[in-house]
C-alpha cells in the first residue's frame, strides 16, 4: 500500500462532510422556503395562486427529474460562476445544493400540507395576521415533518457526494471508487462503506430523537 | 346584533354549483343564546361561518353590530374577527404548544402588550377551570377539556360573539352538559351573543332561547325553542324533534288499547296544575289510562307529553278529546299521528 490510509480516510471524511454540511444547510432554508411558497399557493387558507403554484412547481419537477450525475456536468458552467472553479469539494456543493433544494422543497411542502387545515382556520378565526399564522402556528406544527425530511435529505446528500469524484470532488465515495474499485484495493473500499453505514446510522438516530422531542402530538 | 339578508352561498364544483346556504334571512338578538339546527349537509355550519368571513357569502349581505360585513379584508377584517370567538368541533388546538401558549396566541395576534398577557391567560384559564393545566400539552387533556382551552382562546380578546360550531358533538353527555353550563355562564356572566350550531336537539333544549331549523341551504322554521319545540311546524322540524324524543310505546300495549284509542297531549308546565284529565273524565264519562309520560325542560319552562288510551262512547271520546284539546297545546289522537311505523 503506498498511501497512507488513515490520512486519506481523514482528508475523504472532512470532504464529505464539507460538501454534505454546506449544501444541508443552504438546502434546507433554500428549500423550506420553496416548500413554504408551494404549500402557500396552494391553501385556500393563505394565498391560493395556480399561475406561481405551477411556476415553482415546474421549476421543481425539472431539477428533480434530471440525473444528479448530468446536473454535476450541466451546471459547470453556472458552478464556475459561483465558486470560481469546477473541480474539488467546493465545486460539488453548487449542483448537490441545487438538487438538495428541490428536494426538501416537496418533502417540505407535503410537511406543510401535512397541518390540520383546522387548527390553521382557527387561527385565522382568532384574527390573527398571515405571517403571524405562518411562524406561530403552520411551522411549529410542521416541524415533526420538516426534522424528518432534513434526516432524509442529509442522507440522500451523503448519497450524492459519493458521485463527487467525477468532477474531482473527494469525499468518501470517491475514495472507495478510486482506490478500492479501480485500484483493487478491497479493503479501502470496504473501510469507506463501512463508515458510511455508521454516519448514515448515526444521522438517523439523531434526525429520529430529534423528531420526537419536537413532536407533541403524542405523548 | 347579527342579521342576515338574503345570504347565499355557493361553491363551484365539477357537477356545477352547490347552494350550501340559500336565500336565507335571519336576525340573532344581543346576548343570546341561539341554536341552528339541521341535519349535517344543512348549511348551518356554512352560515355560520359568514359571520366571521371564513366563508363568504355569494350574495346577501350580513351585517354585525349594524356595521355591514361582507367586503371587509386585511386589518379590517382582522379587527372584526377579534371580536368573534369560535370553538369547534375538533378543537382545532395548536398540538405543538401548551395550554398557556394556545390561549396566548390570540393576544399576541392582537399585539396586546406582554404584561397583560400573562393576566388575562391566568384569568381565562381560571373561567374555564383549567388553571392547573397550563403548561401541559393539549395530547394530554381530555375532550372536554381541549374544548375549555379553546373556550378560553375564543374569549381571549373579549368577544362580544361566540360562535360554536358542533362544540359538543365529539365529546360524551356528560362531558356535553359540563360543557353547555360553562357556556350559559359565560353568556350569563359577560352577556355574549351564542350562536350554537348542533345537529343535536338537546343541546337547543338545554340552553338556548331562540332558534333556526335549517334543511337544504334553507331556514325552515324560526322562533322561541320553546314554540318550536312543543309545537313544530315544518314537517323537517317535526321528524328533527321527534327523532330526539320518540318515545314508542310497545306493539302489544297498541294492540291491547288499540291505535286508534290512543291519543298524545302535549301541555306547558302551568297547564299541568289544571285538573284537566280528571275534568275529562267526569264531564263526558269516559275512560282514560295514562300509558306513559314525561316532562322536559326547553329553555327552563317544563313541557309535558301524555300518552293515554281514551275509550267510551264514541260521542263522549270526541267531546273529551276536543275538551282536552282547549286546555293543552296539542292534541295527536290515534296512534299513527305521532308514532313512526315500523316502531323504534
Amino acid at each position: 500500500m503506498n498511501f497512507n490510509m488513515q490520512e486519506a480516510l481523514k482528508t475523504s471524511l472532512f470532504e464529505t462532510f464539507y460538501m454534505v454540511g454546506f449544501s444541508l444547510v443552504i438546502s434546507v432554508i433554500a428549500g423550506g422556503i420553496l416548500g413554504l411558497i408551494l404549500y402557500l399557493t396552494t391553501s385556500k387558507l393563505f394565498f391560493k395562486n395556480a399561475i406561481i403554484n405551477q411556476i415553482f412547481g415546474v421549476v421543481v419537477n425539472i431539477l428533480r427529474s434530471i440525473p444528479f450525475i448530468i446536473l454535476l456536468v450541466l451546471l459547470l458552467p453556472v458552478t464556475k460562476l459561483i465558486v470560481g472553479t469546477t473541480i474539488g469539494p467546493k465545486a460539488v456543493v453548487v449542483p448537490l445544493t441545487v438538487t438538495a433544494i428541490a428536494f426538501y422543497a416537496r418533502l417540505a411542502q407535503a410537511a406543510f400540507a401535512k397541518v390540520d387545515n383546522g387548527v390553521l382556520e382557527a387561527a385565522h378565526a382568532c384574527g390573527a395576521h398571515p405571517l403571524k399564522i405562518i411562524f406561530s402556528i403552520l411551522i411549529p406544527e410542521a416541524l415533526f415533518g420538516l426534522v424528518n425530511g432534513i434526516t432524509v435529505t442529509t442522507i440522500s446528500l451523503i448519497g450524492y457526494s459519493a458521485m463527487a469524484g467525477t468532477v474531482g470532488g473527494g469525499g468518501l465515495g470517491d475514495l472507495a471508487i478510486r482506490y478500492g474499485y479501480q485500484r483493487y484495493e478491497t479493503e479501502v473500499m470496504f473501510v469507506c462503506v463501512a463508515i458510511l453505514v455508521v454516519i448514515v446510522q448515526l444521522i438517523q438516530l439523531i434526525g429520529d430523537s430529534t423528531a420526537k422531542k419536537v413532536n407533541k402530538e403524542s405523548e | 346584533m347579527i342579521r342576515f339578508e338574503n345570504v347565499s352561498v355557493s361553491f363551484k364544483q365539477k357537477k356545477g354549483n352547490i347552494h350550501a346556504v340559500d336565500n336565507v334571512s335571519l336576525s340573532i338578538g344581543k346576548g343570546q343564546i341561539y341554536g341552528l339546527v339541521g341535519a349535517s349537509g344543512a348549511g348551518k355550519s356554512t352560515l355560520l361561518r359568514t359571520i366571521n368571513l371564513l366563508e363568504r357569502p355569494t350574495s346577501g349581505k350580513v351585517f354585525v353590530d349594524g356595521k355591514l360585513i361582507n367586503g371587509l379584508k386585511g386589518e379590517e377584517l382582522r379587527k372584526h374577527r377579534r371580536n368573534i370567538g369560535m370553538i369547534f368541533q375538533h378543537f382545532n388546538l395548536a398540538s405543538s404548544k401548551t395550554v398557556r401558549q394556545n390561549v396566548e396566541f390570540p393576544l399576541k395576534a392582537a399585539n396586546v402588550p406582554k404584561a397583560q398577557i400573562s393576566k388575562r391567560v391566568e384569568e381565562l384559564l381560571e373561567l374555564v377551570g383549567l388553571s392547573d393545566k397550563s403548561e401541559v400539552y393539549p395530547s394530554q387533556l381530555s375532550g372536554g377539556q381541549k374544548q375549555r382551552v379553546g373556550i378560553a382562546r375564543a374569549l381571549a380578546n373579549n368577544a362580544s360573539i361566540l360562535l360554536c360550531d358542533e362544540a359538543t358533538s365529539a365529546l360524551d353527555p356528560e362531558t356535553t352538559t359540563s360543557i353547555l353550563n360553562l357556556l350559559a355562564g359565560i353568556n350569563k356572566k359577560y352577556g355574549i351573543t351564542i350562536i350554537i350550531i348542533t345537529h343535536e336537539i338537546d343541546v337547543v333544549k338545554a340552553i338556548c332561547t331562540e332558534m333556526a331549523v335549517m334543511n337544504a341551504g334553507r331556514v325552515v322554521e324560526q322562533g322561541k325553542v320553546i314554540d318550536i319545540i312543543s309545537n313544530p311546524q315544518n314537517p323537517f322540524t317535526k321528524n328533527l324533534i321527534s327523532h330526539s324524543d320518540n318515545y314508542n310505546l310497545p306493539d302489544y300495549v297498541v294492540e291491547q288499547f288499540g291505535g286508534d284509542s290512543i291519543v298524545r297531549i302535549t301541555y306547558f308546565g302551568e297547564e299541568a296544575t289544571n285538573p284537566v284529565l280528571s275534568e275529562a273524565i267526569r264531564t263526558f264519562n269516559v275512560n282514560i289510562s295514562i300509558l306513559h309520560g314525561k316532562i322536559d325542560y326547553i329553555s327552563h319552562s317544563p313541557v309535558g307529553t301524555l300518552i293515554v288510551s281514551i275509550k267510551g262512547d264514541p260521542k263522549d271520546v270526541q267531546n273529551a278529546i276536543d275538551y282536552i284539546k282547549n286546555k293543552t297545546l296539542r292534541v295527536e289522537v290515534g296512534v299513527n299521528e305521532f308514532q313512526y311505523a315500523g316502531g323504534t
